[in-house]
């Protein structure tokens, strides 16, 4: 087990390596350690280094790791291996909150541009939004039993809040929706250096907040019932999920836009890899692999020579063979 | 000596929902002692759930009181109740990626710290619980290849390693074939003998719940809960009462119930 944590970590470092090295603009290796090391003179390609590769890197990391981490506790919380934070319409939530920030109180969102109040609110806008459906779908599993509805519900909600978005649209100015749309297709690149501190604290607090819960993970994954049995108050850990979620899922949907498949995908390529369901085990593996698979994703969007893909473009690549073979495997085994 | 694991006063179980309060079985006193297992018997929708969800803490009694271990159930906090009993349900949980033992393990949730991290002595209950249900043989294997019947038995370890006095085990044989249905019914008289517990359980199989349990509680919607053992039902007539159906009448003198269909001489 060990040996496959030092793997993970040795491919997430070899990723990060190639994010500060290969990008849009071709700068030498030579001259991009120069660059590490202080001894270049400051110019163009250094700010490209240390005020784009090196932040984009770092948020794709904690994004990466963030969404994963969350994407696993609302697995195990639904007892459902589709549920995620984009497909429970947690993400549409937190764009929905965003959209009212953005859309209607004219918070620009521009590349790391946003004045301090601006990205509060729209930080705040995300939280609200994301919490609002998490606590509903929380509400709404106590009736659906059936897991299939729960996900339908999850979905419907998520049509709700674009159709709510569209008509906000509607109501926006030509910048604001120039601005949203940008936010929507997400972005690893919208975090400025200086904001790494803030991002990298909030997610890291999530972060910790659900490590502190893998006991109670471990427990939950026997259903309500034997989990009260065994002492755990599922009051208790629903709260914890709810924030810890929400936390996670509200900042990068706030900085980086709504991402999807990465929350949803990775947790199973990281079960896929430890074979065990312990969150003791699977929490660092989501951290670390998280970050791999974020590194992954924002290299190609950076690779092709004259433009930059738009994030949402690329996570689908990854997610979609990762879900469709959970699916095809459950039915291969049902038979 | 014979010790009060549950004690039932004048209890009425049911729910209060938006219709108002729904009774579902009114003021039973009875009680269950530590070393015996005792079936509780009735058709659907008599209220064994009730009766169990109830036991187990789950929901609260619409009057009348439930004693575990000489206390009020109701005082006491959930990691209290967990080491007092312990239940085996009906769900099935879907455990991708989890071995059997890991499975038994979670039975000591109850007692490990913060992280659940086990110690040694967690370790050989755990070892013991495995043995005392004779799985040995399973420890290695994922949770998703096991048989109904073997999973049962893993939930059985699961309930021992939690070391609680009492067993509650709603239905345990529901979905088995006959052959293991009486397996585990006899592993559970065993545990209630040799491990000293108290094994509560629900079922429909009322013969082999007659044969094997020490004693059994009767449940209907009409006639209420009646304990008491196998013989003394018998003879009272209450096993024919609950079960007598026409076409089905109870033997007296075998102790079990005769299918009348007219085609067999009897």
């Amino acid at each position: 087990m060990t040996r496959r944590f030092i793997i993970l970590a040795a491919f997430a470092v070899l990723l990060f390596t190639l994010n500060i090295f290969v990008g849009g603009v071709a700068i030498p290796a030579d001259k991009v350690l120069a660059i590490l090391r202080g001894v270049a003179e400051p110019g163009p390609e250094s700010f490209i280094v240390l005020q784009s590769r090196l932040p984009q890197a770092l948020t794709a990391i904690f994004a990466g790791a963030a969404l994963t981490v969350s994407g696993l506790m609302l697995q195990t919380a639904f007892r459902n291996p589709l549920a995620g934070p984009s497909i429970l319409g947690i993400t549409s939530g937190g764009s929905l909150g965003v959209a009212f920030v953005i859309l209607l109180l004219g918070g620009s969102v521009s590349a790391g541009g946003w004045a301090v109040g601006g990205y509060l609110a729209v930080l705040a806008g995300a939280f609200l939004g994301c919490v609002g459906v998490m606590a509903l779908l929380l509400l709404f599993s106590v009736w659906l039993k059936n897991d299939l509805m729960l996900l339908i519900t999850g979905i419907m909600v998520g049509y709700l809040t674009s159709s709510v978005i569209t008509l906000l649209n509607s109501l926006s100015t030509a910048e604001g929706i120039q601005g949203y749309t940008m936010w929507g297709m997400g972005s690893f690149n919208s975090v400025g250096m200086d904001r790494i501190p803030l991002f990298a604290t909030v997610t890291g607090a999530g972060i910790v907040i659900s490590l502190l819960m893998a006991k109670p993970l471990n427990v939950i994954l026997l259903g309500d019932n034997y989990a009260r049995n065994l002492g755990i108050s599922m009051q208790r850990v629903r709260n914890l999920l709810l924030v810890a979620t929400g936390i996670l899922t509200s900042v990068v949907t706030a900085f980086c836009g709504p991402v999807g498949f990465i929350g949803l995908a990775v947790p199973h390529i990281v079960r896929m890899i430890f074979r065990t369901s312990d969150h003791r085990v699977i929490i660092p593996g989501c951290i670390l692999t998280g970050a791999a698979v974020g590194l992954l994703c924002n290299l190609l969007c950076v690779v092709p020579a004259d433009t930059v893909l738009p994030l949402n473009g690329v996570t689908p690549l990854i997610g979609v063979p990762v879900i469709l073979y959970v699916i095809f495997k459950e039915r291969l085994r049902r038979r | 000596m014979e010790l009060e694991a549950i004690k039932i006063k004048d209890l009425t179980t049911g729910y209060n929902d938006s219709h108002g309060r729904k009774e579902v079985t009114r003021s039973l006193s009875a009680t269950l002692q530590v070393g015996e297992m005792v079936a509780l018997l009735g058709p659907n929708g008599a209220g064994k759930s009730t009766m169990m969800r109830t036991l187990a803490g789950f929901q609260h009694p619409l009057s009348g009181s439930v004693e575990v271990m000489g206390r009020s159930i109701v005082g006491y906090s959930p990691r209290e109740l967990s080491r007092m009993v312990s239940v085996v349900l009906t769900e099935k949980p879907m455990l991708e990626d989890m071995d059997v033992e890991t499975l038994v393990a979670l039975g000591r949730a109850p007692y490990t710290g913060f992280f659940g991290r086990l110690s040694a002595h967690d370790r050989e209950v755990v070892d013991r619980s495995i043995a005392l249900v004779g799985i040995d043989n399973l420890k290695g294997r994922m949770v998703p290849s096991l048989s109904d019947g073997e999973r049962q038995k893993v939930m059985i370890a699961k309930a021992l390693a939690q070391e609680t006095a009492i067993i509650l085990l709603d239905e345990p044989t529901a979905f088995l074939d006959f052959p293991s249905k009486v397996e585990i019914m006899q592993l559970l008289h065993r545990l209630a003998h040799e491990a000293q517990k108290l094994i509560f359980i629900s079922t429909h199989d009322l013969e082999i719940a007659l044969q094997v349990s020490d004693r059994v509680w009767l449940i209907d919607k009409k006639l209420g809960v009646t304990p008491g053992a196998h013989a003394e039902l018998a003879a009272s007539g209450a096993l024919e009462r609950y079960f007598g159906r026409p076409g089905i009448s109870f033997d007296p003198a075998t102790g079990f119930f005769k299918i009348n269909d007219g085609t067999h001489s009897v």
